[in-house]
């Protein structure tokens, strides 16, 4: 298929930027490729003319890694419902399709490069709070701690999130709670992360405001835009944590 | 009392003033509606609510401030909030696809405009006695009541004023639709069990509101609730 791309081109952080528009590199593009792939393709042809390729991000492309951000046709990771941009295949487009490709959008995630953005600031969330602190040394019994599996079920879908930022870039607001909601309550849910509950959920939502993110009008683009299908309702146990947090730890 | 600040100024906690200065003020529009609704008992129904409403003292003085402050509070933390959500995002999209947010969620701060302009006429008209209608605010019945059927009934006979109610009633049933549902999972009151009842209170709530209050301007123009004087 023939495609038209109109690409977010960005030299670096301070440059202010621009669209520029793909025709003849992106012509012939199979629907088997993924998205990544003709990304591939198309900076090969630029380079071919000498030109700069497109900066973006990718790593593990199996829908995993949570590295490649990319605003495909106005929805993070494009058009495919829990799906990476790196899963998302040609085969959701047809041919003669104009495609716009631009970077996260939010103050927190600078742009660096082209469609690369600097999610640090999603590390510094995790960081203040991420975390369980327990003795090292040998593993502990395998039954010592039981965890009904509503609780482990629960505790497992929201740590299924990969980081990727696609909530923010989602948000009207660029919010990050369903990133932080989904970190917290990873942990809060299982008895290892209780003692440890209260402080965390402070202590990763005062990150969260410090990054400078938006707040959530419970708009709930998030949940439409996460790969990873992570649920609001995350963002509603933070909302109950972090108010038992507030009003009664010392 | 620092940490109560920092609660109130945090993100989650500017949501539970939301939440909570919202619940307050939706509680407010279901009791005022309820007790506006009297109007179809008749003159004499309504114009004794009024003065039984009017005799709570310094009760009705305390529910006053209550309002008062749950509006201020509302109205500050909105535009707080847009102007920090408007900073998040210093360069816009060129293309924005919605999936999960609503018409309703998108424009609560447009919603909540138009309520702040109709409450400062509504409150001229019919509570401070001024404004366009004024010669209906002194209408007395024949107990010597002030005539609030009377009020009420010729002010809405006035198509323009109508169609403003019914314009604002329409905002508010939109503001309502989102806000409703909204305040709970503000507050974390969420629940699998329950959660499809709190998606639908919002939209029942709001269609009951607009119902409700656009009846009355409805029934006067159509001639079903008429005039005494």
């Amino acid at each position: 298929m023939n495609l038209t791309l109109y690409v977010w081109r960005q030299k670096d952080a301070k440059d202010s930027g621009g669209f520029e528009k793909y025709t003849d590199e992106c012509k012939d593009i199979s629907e088997h490729m993924s998205f990544l792939e003709l990304l591939d393709v198309v900076n090969e042809r630029l380079i071919e003319k000498g030109k700069m390729p497109i900066a973006f991000d990718s790593d593990c492309r199996e829908g995993i890694c949570g590295t490649c951000s990319m605003v495909i046709n106005g929805r993070p990771h494009g058009p495919w419902k829990k799906t990476t941009a790196c899963q998302l295949h040609m085969r959701a487009f047809k041919d003669g399709d104009v495609i716009y490709i631009e970077p996260w959008r939010a103050k927190s995630f600078p742009v660096l490069q082209d469609l690369m953005v600097d999610r640090k600031a999603l590390d510094d969330i995790v960081q203040a709070g991420g975390y369980i602190s327990t003795n090292c040394g040998s593993a502990p019994d395998a039954n010592s701690v039981q965890i009904g599996k509503e609780i482990a079920d629960a505790a497992m879908d929201a740590a299924a999130c990969i980081g990727c930022g696609a909530c923010v870039a989602a948000c009207p607001n660029a919010s990050a709670m369903l990133f932080t909601a989904a970190k917290i309550s990873h942990m809060n849910t299982l008895p290892q992360g209780k003692p440890e509950a209260g402080k965390r959920t402070l202590d990763m939502v005062n990150a969260m405001d410090q990054a400078g993110f938006g707040n959530c009008s419970n708009h709930l683009e998030c949940e439409a835009a996460c790969p990873k299908d992570i649920k609001a309702t995350v963002i509603a146990e933070m909302n109950r944590a972090y108010a038992k947090a507030s009003l009664t730890k010392r | 009392m620092s940490w109560f600040g920092k609660y109130i100024r945090s993100s989650v906690g500017a949501k539970h003033l939301m939440a909570i200065s919202g619940l307050m003020l939706v509680g407010f529009v279901l009791a005022h509606m309820l007790g506006n609704l009297q109007i179809f008992k008749g003159q004499a129904a309504i114009n004794a609510y009024a003065v039984q409403l009017k005799s709570l003292g310094g009760l009705l003085w305390i529910m006053r401030g209550g309002l008062v402050l749950a509006v201020l509070v509302h109205i500050f933390s909105a535009i707080r909030l847009s102007m920090l959500n408007s900073a998040a995002r210093p360069v816009k999209y060129k293309k924005v696809k919605t999936d999960k947010s609503s018409f309703a969620s998108r424009t609560m701060l447009w919603g909540g405009i138009i309520i702040v302009l109709f409450l400062v006429f509504h409150l001229a008209q019919l509570t401070l006695g001024g404004g366009p209608l004024q010669e209906n605010f002194n209408l007395v019945d024949e107990f010597g009541r002030h005539d609030v059927y009377n009020m009420t009934v010729l002010g809405f006979k006035n198509v323009a004023v109508s169609a403003s109610y019914i314009v604002a009633m329409l905002a508010l049933c939109i503001h309502l639709s989102h806000g409703v549902t909204s305040l709970f999972q503000s507050l974390g009151l969420n629940h699998p069990k329950y959660n499809g009842m709190i998606a639908m209170a919002g939209p029942a709530i709001a269609t009951l509101v607009l119902i409700g209050n656009c009846s009355m301007p409805i029934a006067v123009l159509a001639g079903w609730v008429k005039a005494t004087v």
